[in-house]
């Protein structure tokens, strides 16, 4: 028997019994769906974190007071002290190292924000003008914190997008004074709205020269160090000359964590990358759900059809023909079930982007190969036994309908 | 031609044991018209299916053109009864679905034989039977004789050797019958060995060869010619 007229033999069954079929395929159809469109919501996760990564600012590397050790307790305080603080001097010494493009120091605070009768409880960064590249932000109106000494305590700041609105509205907020605890400071700039990145809001912050912020909140250590290596090759490089930096700078003590921007990708990927793998996984179960609803609904189609296998028989069909055609329409019914499947799944994905536009929804190739093959496999996997079951029908009993 | 040699066949219902062809020798010789009579249980339609080579012996030999048949596996008899042997029922066993001209290509369709040539043969078919204008409707669309002439036209189309019918009028009324009889007796002409089996002893009569059956043994075998 020739492969068209198998394929077409097996689909004139199918169409025999459209109820049957349609459902059959429905099932299917559902159980690749919900494969591409919970791996694409998992890649879209994947994906946004990544992007969210890169707009914090490209070849990061972060110094943070204190050593973290991946088990047990830091030594700081197995002898009782408190980690030494990052010094501003310790931020410039890292100018010494010829891999690093620039850095920010960073201090973080919460102050009142005040102007006249409005006020409000605001997050004070205290940096450098550098950050506004480190970081990848953009100002809407006037300029950044001015370059220069990084021990000028200026009073000057900036403004996040919503701060400016919340004080000023639609008037000039540049040039204008606020109150910032018990400080008096200049608005030079507006930030332009960048929403949320990474859980900080940058509309709802103020930034000030880092020495001022020490000032206003009576502290001389730094919160971070923000560092931007020259290029992707060297951040290698970069962690370990910073830490030798100020290692040295605390005289010998690793009292400090350099950590880079990649480690934390990384690892977020991986999270994320194996939660896409967990949620594709138990979407796949439906797929071997539909499967064994394929045996089943094969099982009654050969009862139904003994009589038509006897004279299928005595006509001269021997039983690897008639496995052959239940196999075909096996296959038939995953194979037009999965691309049914394919176009629900994408289309489900786009309107979920449509939905929610930041999140980059696109199902990953290997899902969606994974789940026609799924599909596939245990559509004729399972047709194997009621197949073998067909073609060993005893063609007499099986023509008497028996 | 057709050889059968000691042929035995036993089933066992529940615990007993029914012996439904003991010991059959019989020979038919190409274009010879045979028909096999005897009340229901006497063995006639295993010998039918036996010829048709859907029952094996448990003992005997099966010879078809002077080939061994008896120990043939699935695919060699599946072949077989391609190539040799065409099946005529009582209950026409159409393919519900397919349309009279499909159900005729059906054998040409398991042999693997190329679209046109299906095509050609079909068509010269419908024609001898004089189902042209029926070649599109299904078997639920065709009256009794239309169906058992569309079962006939696919019994023949491989060109078999030997036409096994099982009661081919049984579902039909009298002058339909006749009809469908003189059809298959024409096919004698072309070679065909035609074993009809019957209860109906007037058709039974027609057959130059007339066997009767009795409790799987063979009770009478008169040749009358025509």
């Amino acid at each position: 028997m020739r492969l068209t007229d198998t394929l077409q033999f097996a689909s004139g069954s199918l169409r025999g019994s459209p109820t049957r079929t349609v459902l059959m395929m429905l099932a299917m159809s559902i159980g690749v769906a919900a494969v591409v469109v919970l791996t694409a919501l998992g890649e879209g996760a994947r994906r946004y974190v990544i992007e969210q990564f890169a707009s914090l600012g490209t070849n990061l590397v972060i110094v943070l007071p204190g050593r973290t050790e991946t088990a047990g307790v830091g030594p700081g305080l197995m002898s009782g002290q408190t980690p030494r603080d990052i010094t501003l001097d310790d931020a410039l010494a890292l100018r010494r190292s010829s891999v690093i493009k620039r850095f920010a120091p960073l201090t973080v605070g919460s102050a009142t924000l005040s102007r006249g009768a409005l006020n409000r409880e605001v997050v004070v960064l205290g940096s450098t003008s550098d950050l506004l590249d480190v970081r990848h932000m953009e100002m809407a109106l006037g300029r950044f914190l001015p370059p220069g000494d990084i021990h000028d305590a200026s009073s000057v700041c900036v403004l996040g997008n919503q701060m400016k609105r919340e004080l000023f509205g639609n008037e000039n907020a540049v040039g204008q004074w606020v109150r910032l605890g018990d400080r008096r400071f200049r608005v030079i700039g507006v930030l332009a709205s960048q929403g949320e990145s990474m859980g900080m809001r940058t509309d709802e912050l103020v930034i000030i020269p880092v020495a001022a912020s020490h000032q206003l909140f009576n502290t001389s250590g730094l919160f971070r160090i923000l560092i931007e290596a020259k290029h992707r090759d060297v951040i290698e490089k970069v962690t370990k000359e910073a830490e030798a930096i100020l290692v040295e700078r605390h005289s010998g003590e690793r009292d400090v964590t350099v950590i880079t921007q990649d480690a934390i990708l990384q690892t977020f990927d991986r999270i994320l990358g194996a939660l896409t793998m967990a949620v594709g996984g138990i979407a796949a179960i439906s797929l071997a759900v539909a499967g064994v609803l394929i045996m089943n609904v094969m099982l009654i189609a050969v009862a139904q059809r003994v009589k038509e296998i006897g004279l299928l028989k005595a006509l001269g069909a021997p039983g690897r023909q008639i496995r052959h055609l239940f196999f075909a329409e096996a296959a038939l019914l995953s194979g037009i079930g999965s691309l049914a499947g394919l176009l629900l799944g994408y289309g489900g994905s786009f309107i979920i982007g449509q939905i929610y536009p930041s999140l980059p929804v696109a199902p990953p190739w290997w899902a969606v190969v994974a789940a026609c093959a799924t599909a596939l496999g245990t559509g004729i996997l399972f047709s194997v036994w009621p197949a073998r079951r067909a073609a060993r029908l005893d063609p007499v009993a099986a023509l008497a309908g028996r | 031609m057709i050889e059968l040699q000691n042929v035995c066949r036993t089933f066992i219902v529940g615990d007993q044991k029914v012996e439904a062809l003991r010991d059959i020798n019989l020979s038919f010789g190409a274009g010879e018209y045979i028909s096999i009579m005897g009340p229901s249980g006497s063995g006639k339609s295993t010998m039918l299916n036996m010829l048709g080579l859907l029952d094996r012996p448990n003992l005997g030999t099966y010879l078809l053109d002077s080939g061994n048949v008896t120990d043939l596996n699935d695919e060699q008899l599946a072949r077989v009864r391609r190539e040799k042997i065409g099946f005529v029922f009582q209950s026409f066993h159409l393919v519900p679905r397919l349309t009279a001209a499909q159900n005729v290509e059906l054998p040409m369709i398991l042999a693997g034989i190329p679209v046109e040539e299906r095509r050609a043969r079909v068509q010269v078919l419908m024609q001898n039977y004089g189902l042209s204008d029926r070649a599109d409707h299904r078997p639920d669309q065709l009256s009794g004789g239309q169906r058992q002439r569309v079962a006939i036209a696919r019994a023949t189309v491989m060109n078999p050797t030997v036409l096994l019918a099982d009661e081919p009028t049984g579902n039909l009324d009298q002058a339909t019958g006749w009809e469908v009889l003189k059809l298959l007796e024409g096919l004698l002409a072309q070679g065909i060995t035609l074993v009809l089996v019957t209860h109906d002893a007037e058709i039974g009569a027609r057959a130059h060869r007339q066997i009767h059956m009795l409790d799987g043994r063979i009770l009478s075998d008169e040749r009358q010619t025509p």
